[in-house]
């Protein structure tokens, strides 16, 4: 069974304009006990299709269709208190720049206790140890809890945050971006701390990241987005050995790395999300676009086994 | 010794901070600390200035640009100090010294169009006679970088796209032709499709153009694609400088180890084989820096010595330097 299944989930921008269709159509499907990454550049809709999981959509956004099924339940059909009884407590979530996320004029320990008391039933004093068995957790000092976030490195709350997200021992835990404005040496740690969830508490990990080494080092299946849609979906290896969709394939061949002569950049700008290209939405930069592709929409095929890619060449 | 383009000797900078309204205490924070590199003038090369956030990489970039002074040291550019140059002659100094800054949306006054960056360029340096062939240079110079001019004269800053707008300041680049670019992290902000792209421009403006270039990032993924040469910078102090292939290949300082050590390499078949431990690495005491070797408190093999006084930057083998007392003994 998959744990959180994401059907034709749209999610658009009213603007004077007409409608930013930041997520158009993704679906995906995730597994029990892996780390899966969504992948993809600025604007492709990845940060957006997060917030649309957990039903953080505020106007001027909205969802017109789709659906985003947690074991069983459709979470955008639910109310909204049968709702909170899931965030936090089945399904956490570590927000982009979440070291900014923190209250600078409220101790660490009392801001973790505020979301555990929030959300899970017991006592102030059960809450207050749970948070420092937490952040015993993610190697921080006890001392933390009496701290307050000026005194942290960027890491340190990144890391405080991560804390409070598995204090209720979530089966689903989503990550923003958790590594971006991290030193090199603090984002190999913090992508091994979500790495450990899944083999500790056999926790569902999702990253979203636009960095791909990142992917490479901890995923065991990724989803490539471009334009709003779900292009490709496999297994890290598979995708980084073969990839199949020419988007995924530029976007491999562009990432500059150690012991790499030859990088080749993807011609082209990425469409705006007020006017997606008719057909294929990657066709005007593809190299191998054939008539077919500027007419035709090419929907999501399995053409083997836990191997997904939406494109004209594999149809 | 071959002659140096620009050449920074014991170069320090201080900053004050605190003591505002007399509610905070006052501090100094030591963002350089007698740094010392050259820039060969011989051929053309880019090097690479790679550091953690904090290390002091934009403070040496804003010090070699002019923009702010150091409070201690010599900074030269053609053996000539840069507050001469200022003074005499500061119009060829920028001629000559061009800045690509981080963030292509902040570098743009957003009221004027876009050509007018290009426009006050050839207006100030005098690089076209007449209208005609101002606009027949900048049409070049964009189809040069390969960017289309029907897509981008006439439009405002905030009409393009992150990757457009840093593209256009190579187009800046291109038509005024400097010896030296001081790029601070130009790529980190614009979509991974199209990092090669600026960065091959950058290679080939050093190969075709003969343009040097310092290039400071955090990326040693990105250092170790576009550089030449790498120095590692590790709390304001250079400790480790040498040809890319060796510093990445065969790293000596145990901070570049460890650094070199956490890159993430785009593979999945080539992950990180040791565990990070997260507590050594931010712990508090190792914020703190004192008399010795900036990273005493974090390194694995420090002795007694590395705490109390900090390891020269000496060279160890042909174009290798180092600063860790580990080595000492090959001197």
């Amino acid at each position: 069974m998959s744990m959180l299944e994401v059907q034709n989930l749209e999610v658009y921008y009213e603007s004077v304009w007409g409608n930013y269709k930041a997520v158009d159509g993704a679906s995906f499907k995730t597994h029990k006990n892996e780390v899966f990454s969504i992948a993809g550049e600025s604007g492709c809709g990845k940060s957006t299709l997060v917030d649309g999981i957990l039903r953080l959509i505020k106007p001027p956004g909205h969802i017109p269709s789709g659906k985003v099924i947690f074991e069983g339940t459709n979470l955008l059909k639910i109310p909204e208190d049968e709702l909170r009884g899931i965030r936090w407590v089945k399904m956490a979530y570590v927000p982009q720049g979440a070291m900014n996320s923190l209250n600078p004029i409220i101790r660490v320990e009392e801001q973790m206790t505020d979301a555990i008391l929030d959300h899970g039933s017991m006592s102030k004093e059960e809450a207050r140890e749970l948070a420092g068995s937490m952040l015993k957790e993610v190697s921080l000092p006890v001392e933390v809890a009496r701290m307050y976030p000026h005194e942290l490195s960027g890491g340190m709350k990144q890391r405080v945050i991560i804390a409070t997200a598995i204090a209720l021992k979530p089966i689903l835990i989503i990550a923003d971006e958790p590594t971006t404005a991290l030193d090199v040496v603090v984002q190999k740690g913090i992508l091994q701390l979500l790495e450990s969830l899944k083999e500790k508490y056999g926790m569902t990990v999702i990253v979203v990241s636009h960095d791909m080494a990142a992917h490479a080092q901890i995923a065991d299946r990724i989803a490539i987005m471009y334009a709003g849609k779900v292009m490709e979906i496999g297994s890290i290896y598979d995708v980084f050995e073969q990839p199949l969709h020419p988007y995924t394939k530029g976007l491999i061949s562009a990432i500059p790395a150690i012991g790499k002569k030859y990088v080749k950049g993807i011609p082209g700008l990425a469409p705006s999300p007020l006017n997606w290209p008719q057909g294929c939405r990657f066709h005007p930069r593809c190299p191998h676009a054939m008539d077919i592709c500027s007419e035709v929409e090419p929907t999501m095929k399995e053409v083997s086994p836990e191997r997904h890619v939406a494109c004209h060449l594999y149809q | 010794m071959s002659q140096s383009l620009v050449e920074l000797k014991n170069v320090s900078k201080v900053f004050r901070i605190g003591g505002g309204l007399g509610l905070t205490s006052r501090r100094t924070i030591k963002a350089v600390d007698s740094v010392s590199f050259t820039i060969p003038s011989d051929k053309a090369t880019i090097t690479a200035l790679v550091g953690e956030s904090g290390s002091g990489k934009t403070t040496i970039a804003k010090i070699i640009l002019g923009l702010i002074e150091p409070t201690s040291g010599e900074v030269l550019y053609k053996s000539r100090r840069i507050s001469d140059w200022l003074k005499k002659n500061r119009m060829g100094y920028l001629r000559e010294v061009q800045p690509i800054f981080q963030d292509p949306y902040s570098v743009y006054n957003p009221f004027y169009r876009i050509e007018r960056e290009l426009e006050k360029v050839i207006k100030k340096f005098k690089l076209a006679s007449s209208k005609a062939e101002k606009r027949e240079i900048m049409l070049k110079a964009l189809k040069d970088i390969g960017l289309r001019p029907e897509d981008l004269l006439g439009r405002y800053p905030h009409q393009l796209s992150g990757g457009e707008r840093q593209r256009f300041m190579l187009t800046r680049i291109l038509l005024m032709k400097p010896r030296l670019i001081v790029a601070d992290e130009p790529v980190s902000m614009i979509d991974v499709s199209l990092r090669s792209i600026f960065l091959d421009h950058l290679t080939s403006f050093e190969d075709k153009l003969g343009i040097s270039c310092l290039y400071i990032t955090h990326d040693l993924n990105v250092a170790s694609y576009v550089a030449d040469s790498i120095l590692v910078l590790c709390h304001g102090t250079v400790v480790e400088e040498g040809p890319k292939d060796a510093v990445i290949g065969d790293p000596l300082h145990p901070y570049s180890k460890l650094l070199v050590s956490s890159i993430a390499i785009p593979d999945p078949k080539r992950r990180w084989k040791e565990k990070t431990d997260l507590t050594s690495i931010e712990s508090f005491e190792n914020l703190k820096v004192g008399e010795g070797c900036v990273f005493s408190a974090r390194c694995p093999y420090a002795r007694e010595v590395c705490k109390q006084k900090a390891p020269p930057l000496v060279q160890i083998r042909s174009e290798r330097k180092i600063a860790c007392f580990l080595y000492s003994n090959f001197k």
